[in-house]
């Protein structure tokens, strides 16, 4: 288990089975993920993109199936410890923390990344500052890297969309995960944003986080992917470069054909 | 930056005001009323954590306040223990207990969370009731000693004014310093999204069950103090009645605020005192006066003073801004 798994396997599943009674929302799922890269999920509505999202981070437990990161095996693992094992996820309805500031949020994102105890927080240790302060920085960078920096003291829910989606992501960046899901990050988004967010995930990306997104912009996933995966009725049905799958006849036929 | 020393420090003030408060008391009926205030401050900031922080909803905290109150009465009265052993036996059961119901009851949600808790509280209320060998029934339990600590008695109700109100400084503080920390962040998390909390390694179960054995814990607090003040409980005291004031105070003050538990706990305390002039539409005018507060302050009296003190602060920076331009620089 400790042996380091070869570069193409850093993040993978297989055999991701799910069923909700007689019917399989996921069948036989596979998927490998190259350490640093971006990964896209694609397929129609109902294809199970989500479902497979929630499986992995234990939201939903799969019937059958083996997924692990960078050697640690993370299926059948509670959500909170599959964050700590380095999967940090966004969410397709943003789920801000609307009763906090915009600091407070991604302060919230860094709670793994901070080491203190009820003692410590209860008599205000020194342990407690230092960690404190850490976590602060932590969390200014992070809002900093979207640019939400100005805007820190804000009530959350007072942000734009736009905006709000941007929090989710650095409140995601602040628990340092290895590998950051993203769930139609672009969904709601006008062009601009559309394409400042493309920029974001490539940065994202360049500061060490493997990246895996369902997406349904097709001109954002072809434009900043490196691999994309086709997702149809639970089935995996293409896995290949932009450009490999934009040519598959059966992806033109099951997805981009009917939608695009 | 001056208002922001002045926030931080205004629970210091605040503390010292209570300090001196006995002083300019007209008489000691105003030190009971303080002093029963006080209990109500401690397990309203409790159920504060629990209620407006994490957001979940206890309607039977009446019954941790009793269970803590009855323990160490029984244990000083039928069983002769040292009362300070009977304090901390009490302590013990009602946070023990409290784990217990913590644990199946918290993976329940909204409502059905609600409904646990209450049920759990009327089992207690009627158990009080009938276990009339241990309990003294409905008729209640008497003869508990007064509070002494190492052969120092604290029967006059000065002294006793000031041991709650320490604790009630010290419960204050604690809480001050776990809500600001990152587990005050976890709950409040917990309360708008589990989803999203637990997505960010928020283990939202165990921290759901440390608050409700902690809030439990204050009630507790405030049970032990009441039963050796008092010297005397009966079921009534603890029932259904008592959690939704307790639950009034928390949402009257100000969900997720220490100052608002503090304020809704005293104001609710204090109400009921100064309406006894009007007698018979006592009950009605409580009863607007809620209503008012609810339609006018939804954030509660918390934010309702939040607002006036940002008020006289900007009015008093204004004066001062004018001396100093008046000054000629």
């Amino acid at each position: 288990m400790s042996e380091r798994p070869h570069e193409d396997m850093y993040f993978h599943g297989s055999g991701i089975s799910l069923r909700f009674g007689g019917v399989a929302a996921l069948s036989e799922v596979g998927f490998q993920v190259r350490r640093n890269s971006l990964q896209a999920i694609i397929g129609p509505n109902g294809a199970g993109k989500t479902s497979l999202f929630n499986v992995i981070t234990g939201f939903y437990r799969m019937d059958e199936g083996d997924v692990r990161l960078d050697g640690d095996l993370i299926s059948g693992l509670p959500p909170h410890l599959v964050a700590r094992h380095g999967i940090v996820r966004t969410f397709q309805n943003l789920e801000i923390f609307t009763n906090m500031t915009v600091i407070e949020n991604v302060l919230t994102g860094g709670h793994l990344r901070v080491g203190y105890g009820p003692l410590d927080f209860f008599f205000r240790t020194p342990r407690f500052f230092r960690e404190e302060r850490k976590l602060r920085e932590l969390a200014k960078e992070c809002l900093d890297f979207v640019g939400l920096f100005e805007r820190r003291d804000l009530p959350a829910g007072q942000l734009p969309f736009g905006s709000q989606r941007l929090l989710e992501i650095a409140r995601a960046l602040a628990a340092e995960p290895k590998a950051l899901l993203l769930d139609e990050p672009a969904a709601g988004l006008n062009m601009k944003e559309t394409a400042a967010l493309g920029e974001l995930i490539r940065r994202i990306i360049d500061r060490g986080i493997t990246v895996v997104m369902v997406e349904h912009d097709m001109n954002l996933v072809m434009r900043i992917s490196d691999r994309i995966m086709v997702l149809n009725s639970g089935r995996v049905i293409a896995d290949g470069t932009p450009a490999e799958v934009r040519e598959n006849p059966t992806v033109i036929a099951a997805y981009l054909g009917e939608e695009e | 930056m001056k208002s922001q020393v002045l926030r931080n420090n205004a629970w210091l003030l605040a503390f010292a005001a209570v300090a001196a408060l006995p002083l300019v008391l007209p008489n000691d009926y105003y030190l009971t009323v303080l002093i029963v205030g006080g209990l109500y401050t401690i397990l309203s900031i409790g159920l504060n954590l629990l209620m407006g922080y994490a957001g979940q909803a206890s309607l039977g905290h009446a019954a941790f306040y009793g269970l803590s109150a009855y323990t160490t009465g029984i244990l000083a009265v039928t069983y002769q223990w040292p009362v300070w052993a009977g304090i901390l036996a009490g302590l013990a059961l009602s946070s023990l207990v409290s784990y217990l119901i913590a644990v199946p009851t918290l993976k329940l949600r909204g409502n059905y969370l609600a409904m646990g808790t209450l049920g759990f509280g009327v089992i207690v209320f009627i158990v009080l009731n009938e276990a009339t060998s241990v309990t003294g029934g409905p008729s209640g339990f008497t003869g508990i000693p007064k509070l002494s600590i190492g052969g120092k008695e604290f029967s006059s109700d000065l002294e006793y004014y000031y041991v709650v109100w320490a604790a009630v400084l010290l419960l204050f503080a604690l809480s001050r310093n776990l809500v600001r920390s990152r587990m005050g962040r976890a709950l409040r998390a917990i309360h708008t999204s589990e989803t999203a909390a637990s997505a960010l390694g928020v283990d939202t179960q165990r921290y759901k069950i440390f608050v409700f054995v902690l809030s439990a814990f204050y009630a507790a607090v405030a049970g032990v103090l009441y039963a050796h003040y008092v010297t005397f409980v009966s079921p009534g005291t603890f029932g259904f009645p008592t959690s939704i004031l307790l639950v009034t105070m928390v949402v009257l003050g100000g969900m997720a605020s220490l100052w608002g538990a503090v304020l809704g706990a005293l104001f609710l305390t204090l109400l009921p005192e100064w309406l006894r002039a009007i007698e018979h539409f006592d009950i009605l005018v409580y009863g607007a006066i809620l209503v008012l507060c609810m339609m006018f302050l939804p954030g509660g009296l918390a934010e309702g003073a939040q607002k006036a003190w940002d008020a006289s602060l900007s009015l008093f920076r204004k004066k001062g801004a004018a001396a100093e331009e008046g000054g000629g620089q």
